[in-house]
């Protein structure tokens, strides 16, 4: 069993030695990790105290109260965090003091201790750290053998692949053995569902032929003079048949004539996710404006659109592949979860930039700017 | 008749749902599905089930050991069975006879997707006893 160091900063005696006694046979298990984990405890009655025993032995866990006479916990923290020391820290807080809270976590506290606590609170807390910690450290091999992205994407697309194909196995399994009788006209959602299935697996494979098309294509021989203008008014009509399904109003602004250097391509595969996205996630009856214009030697596209919009934290992780908002009100959208992902990555080989403004329930605003007008 | 055994069912496939619905109501169990960890939880508040089936993927990449151990600890009778499609590919090993594994798992049984629904038949069967 390995034992993980833990620090124990606190100036009262009592609850330093209590939480080393409770943490003395306290082991962590999980389905995932070879062996158990178990619990070795240090004391510190000081910030400075801690400091320096940190810096002659580097403990894997710190238990830190935030009030102590002279140095506070949040000061440690980011002398901690300044130092790049890879810790993981939990404070102890003596009330709920959000403040402190947000700036602890800012500067990279995992968890939160309210005092007073009980043993089984102080057990959790320390589950949750040694967790992160094993995952992390399970990351860290990954990342070095240099894995962990082409890990994790192809685990992720193995199970958005493998999905539908479960779902049509089923549903042929459930047609050739009569589950639902001998009429066809009984099957009929079944087989709306199957050609919903297999929508959505063209549309992963055509997104994923994007995703690696950006990025091994050589560029370089595909750049010519385009204009803008005319790729959007395409895309636009690309468009229009989703938009009309769902009474959506698709209107252009901007200037007559945009010219860039860039492969036509590209422009298109930004301006179709773009357009896309503001139909997809609209409401029925909403707009949809789409703005090309020129900015000193900048080109912008800017989609606006009257749909669901997104909250603060949904926005943070749009960007990344395979990341799909969901909620009621996106249930039953087809999408891979690429598009974005394309979108920011084109952007950024191409030295622009993509920006987003949202609000939930009132719509977003998309624009990215691309230099080389 | 005796009173119907009812199943929950929390998967975030819709499809899944369809389907594990359809057969589990042949072979004559109430089936309760739901489409995510929350729903599943919230119907865990004001009733019991005498089995659950849980998709391991669903709002986070591990909703179905939450889940699980949720269930056993409201109830460490109930039998739960855990699905996903990804086992091999999460490089998650687990070993349900491990002394250790099971008892954070905390599941009954342990289904790769794709699996024939006699299979499951039988493993429910098991289970309810
Ligand atoms: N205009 C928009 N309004 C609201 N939500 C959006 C918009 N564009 C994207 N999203 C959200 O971001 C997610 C990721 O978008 P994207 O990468 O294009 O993938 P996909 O459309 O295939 O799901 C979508 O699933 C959706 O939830
Ligand atoms: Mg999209």
């Amino acid at each position: 069993m390995e034992k993980l160091s833990i620090l124990v900063v606190d100036d009262e005696p009592g609850i330093r030695s209590g939480i080393s006694r409770i943490l003395s046979n306290h082991t962590v298990s999980f389905p995932f990790m070879d062996e158990d984990y178990g619990f070795e405890c240090r004391e510190a009655a000081t910030g400075e105290e801690a400091l320096e025993m940190i810096m002659s032995e580097q403990p894997h866990i710190l238990l830190l109260d935030n009030k102590l006479p002279g140095m506070n916990g949040i000061e440690l923290l980011e002398i901690i965090q300044e130092r790049n020391l890879d810790i993981m820290v939990a404070m102890i807080t003596s009330y709920a003091s959000l403040e402190i809270a947000a700036k602890a976590t800012d500067d990279g506290a995992r968890d939160f201790i309210p005092k007073p606590f009980t043993p089984a609170e102080l057990k959790a807390s320390i589950d949750l750290i040694t967790k992160q910690l094993f995952l992390r450290r399970m990351a860290r091999g990954m990342k070095e053998e240099g894995k962990k992205i082409r890990y994790q994407f192809l685990s992720v697309l193995s199970h958005e692949l493998k999905a539908p194909l479960n779902a049509l196995e089923g549903f042929l399994r459930m047609m050739q053995e009569r589950e639902l009788g001998e009429s066809l006209d009984e099957y009929a959602e079944i087989l709306s569902r199957c050609q919903q299935r297999i929508e959505g697996m063209r549309l992963l494979i055509m997104d994923l032929m994007d995703f690696t098309r950006i990025r091994l294509e050589k560029r370089e021989d595909k750049i010519e003079k385009v204009d803008l203008v005319e790729r959007a008014q395409m895309a636009i009509s690309t468009i229009q048949p989703l938009a009309i399904q769902k009474n959506i109003q698709i209107s252009f602004t901007g200037e007559e004539r945009v010219f860039m250097n860039a492969d036509p391509n590209d422009l298109d595969i930004m301006l179709n996710n773009l357009l896309s996205n503001a139909v997809k996630y609209n409401r029925e009856n909403g707009r949809v404006e789409l703005e090309i214009k020129k900015m000193d030697d900048k080109a912008v596209m800017r989609v606006r659109d009257t749909g669901f919009g997104m909250s603060e934290e949904e926005k943070a992780t749009l960007f990344r592949e395979f990341v799909r908002i969901r909620n009621n009100r996106t249930k039953g959208i087809t999408g891979s979860g690429l598009g974005l992902s394309i979108v920011s990555k084109l952007a950024e080989i191409y030295g622009g930039d993509i920006q987003v403004e949202s609000k939930p329930d009132s719509g977003s605003e998309f624009r990215v700017i691309l230099p080389g007008c | 008749m005796a009173q119907k055994k009812t199943i929950l069912v929390a998967d975030d496939d819709p499809d899944v749902l369809f389907m594990l619905g359809h057969y589990l109501e042949k072979w004559g169990y109430e089936a309760v599905t739901v489409d995510s960890r929350r729903e599943a939880e919230k119907f865990l508040e004001v009733a019991s089930p005498d089995l659950a089936i849980i998709d391991l993927m669903m709002e986070e990449e591990d909703s179905g050991f939450i889940l699980s151990y949720r269930i056993k600890k409201k109830d460490p009778g109930i039998p739960v069975i855990i699905s996903t499609a990804v086992y091999r590919e999460k490089g998650i090993r687990f070993d349900l006879q491990h002394q250790t594994d099971s008892k954070w798992i905390r599941a009954d049984h342990y289904l790769d997707k794709g699996y024939r629904m006699e299979e499951l038949r039988k493993v429910i069967e098991k289970l309810l006893g």
